[in-house]
């Protein structure tokens, strides 16, 4: 499991841990702001993604949220368990609650991303 | 008008900020969308208890010797039902008969009614009850400004109003008592939006925290919680009640809404009654419709299609915490659709299985019929 300080974040609140395979997944605080996730929509293994393309959808019991793809790629793996447990999105976020993993094409989009400091600036801004 | 400064804030605002309500815009109140989480406040009001801050809602109360005449002239339901310390459920109709409002109306005596109206409509409603008054001896005062609202929701509740209010335990579903509570004037209604067995109170802003802090105390040992307006909104979808501005407004009628018990055509006039008899003789065009998913949450606004042809869209819908399912109601045509018929809705433009489903999509205790017996 990635500590919250070993993985990058975006702008849209995912976070990705880099790697040959990168993980994808939601950040605590998206979690928290869209309250009981119910209904998880995950990519399909093979799937050609792009990034900042929407390629998931998470539903919380109040509205949609679509999931952006952090970096360019072909899907490898997908969490089935989050498809049939969507709570494991706000229980455990970074661990059980992964979404999906991604063969990065382009290991250069990460450098862009935000890292945990920059990300909690970030939300700290976003709130004002 | 939606800027932040503007908002309207109920007396119960900073309670509501300390219990960790997650405060939003809700038509221009600043309202708790959810405390501790939508499913888990869901499931105290299915499953014991729950305390929502209602004071949106509005109070308008029509006292005189006409009173009776006016909302008889005003709603589809027969307020001869509405005998002293009861209320009904009921429709108040335009000449077309579109909806004003959907209210309760309550008899505290012969010549004294006190109309709960929602919380977006209640300065239309009191400006369309004072136009149809005319020359009636009637006075109509708009009091949604001084009285806050509690509604206390689910199956614990009557317990918990054991030495709180005793008198209250004996009121069937819609009846109501006048109370003091801490030295005030309280209305105390066995009413709700849940589907589930509860009172509402409605008292003067003064005692209005203290209220509150006293009915989470009596339901400690039920485990009440706190809950929002996304919790109020799940329940009441799932017990298949309206939602006026969203389900029905001024163009859609009681006929149409699949509300036909609502209306008492032989009571004797009222407004728009002539267009409801030839709906009732024609057949409505169209019919709110409930529907069940087979996956996916749909929204309102998602299109609804049978073999290939789009039959309506959904007005509202969401997540069903009770059923673990999708669940919408829209307008449908045609509008004798049967449970069961299979469908489809658009959700972020895929086509997913639906069917047909019967509403209320889940009853409550509130359905109970001896409540109060």
């Amino acid at each position: 499991m990635p500590k919250p300080e070993e993985v990058k974040y975006t702008k849209t609140h995912e976070w990705v841990h880099l790697g040959a395979e990168a993980a994808v997944g939601i950040s605590d605080h998206a979690q928290h702001e869209m309250g009981d996730v119910v209904f998880v929509e995950l990519p399909k293994v093979g799937q050609k993604l792009e990034k900042e393309k929407p390629c998931a959808v998470v539903e919380s019991v109040k509205s949609a949220f679509d999931i952006y793809a952090p970096v360019s790629g072909e899907v490898t793996a997908v969490n089935e368990a989050v498809t049939g447990d969507p709570a494991l999105l706000n229980q455990s976020p970074l661990d059980k609650g992964w979404l999906f993993k991604i063969k990065t094409s382009n290991p250069a989009e990460g450098e862009t991303m935000m890292d945990w400091a920059a990300y909690q600036e970030f939300i700290k801004q976003a709130a004002h | 008008m939606s800027t932040a400064t503007t908002l309207s804030r109920t007396a119960l605002n900073e309670t509501m900020r300390k219990y960790g309500g997650k405060m939003v815009d809700f038509h221009g109140w600043e309202m708790p969308i959810q405390f501790a989480g939508i499913l888990k406040e869901h499931e105290a009001v299915r499953k014991s208890a729950g305390l929502f801050d209602v004071s949106h809602m509005g109070q308008v109360f029509v006292t005189g010797a006409d009173a009776f005449k006016l909302l008889q002239k005003i709603n589809t339901n027969d307020l001869r039902k509405a005998t002293p310390g009861k209320g009904v459920y009921s429709h108040v109709t335009n000449p077309n008969a579109g909806l004003v409002d959907d209210v309760i109306a309550f008899c505290l005596a012969a010549d004294r009614y006190l109309v709960i109206v929602n919380a977006t409509t209640s300065t239309k409603d009191y400006e369309w009850f004072k136009s149809q008054a005319g020359k009636m001896l009637v006075k109509i005062e708009n009091k949604s400004d001084d009285y806050s609202m509690i509604a206390v929701q689910g199956p614990a509740v009557p317990k918990m109003f054991e030495t709180f209010a005793p008198e209250a335990l004996k009121l069937p579903r819609f009846g109501i008592v006048e109370k003091d509570i801490m030295g005030e004037h309280c209305y105390v209604s066995r009413t709700g939006y849940t589907g589930e067995d509860g009172f509402e109170v409605t008292a003067p802003h003064s005692i209005i925290n203290q209220l509150w802090e006293h009915l989470m105390e009596l339901g400690k040992p039920y485990g009440i919680v706190p809950c929002g307006l996304g919790a109020r909104d799940t329940l009441r979808l799932e017990s298949g009640y309206l939602l006026y501005g969203q389900d029905v407004d001024d163009f859609h009628t009681t006929y149409e809404t699949g509300y036909g018990w609502v209306v008492s055509l032989d009571k004797g006039d009222f407004i728009g009654r002539d267009i409801l008899v030839k709906q009732k003789a024609e057949g409505v065009k169209r019919r709110l419709t409930g529907l069940t998913l087979t996956g996916g949450v749909p929204r309102s606004g998602c299109k609804v299609f049978m073999d290939g042809k789009q039959i309506g869209e959904l007005a509202s819908a969401t997540y069903s915490p009770t059923l673990k399912k999708g669940i919408g109601v829209g307008y449908m045509v045609p509008p004798d659709l049967k449970p069961g018929a299979a469908v489809e809705v658009e959700i972020h433009g895929k086509l997913v299985k639906a069917e047909i489903t019967r509403v209320p999509f889940h009853k409550g205790t509130a359905f109970n019929k001896n409540i109060g017996a």
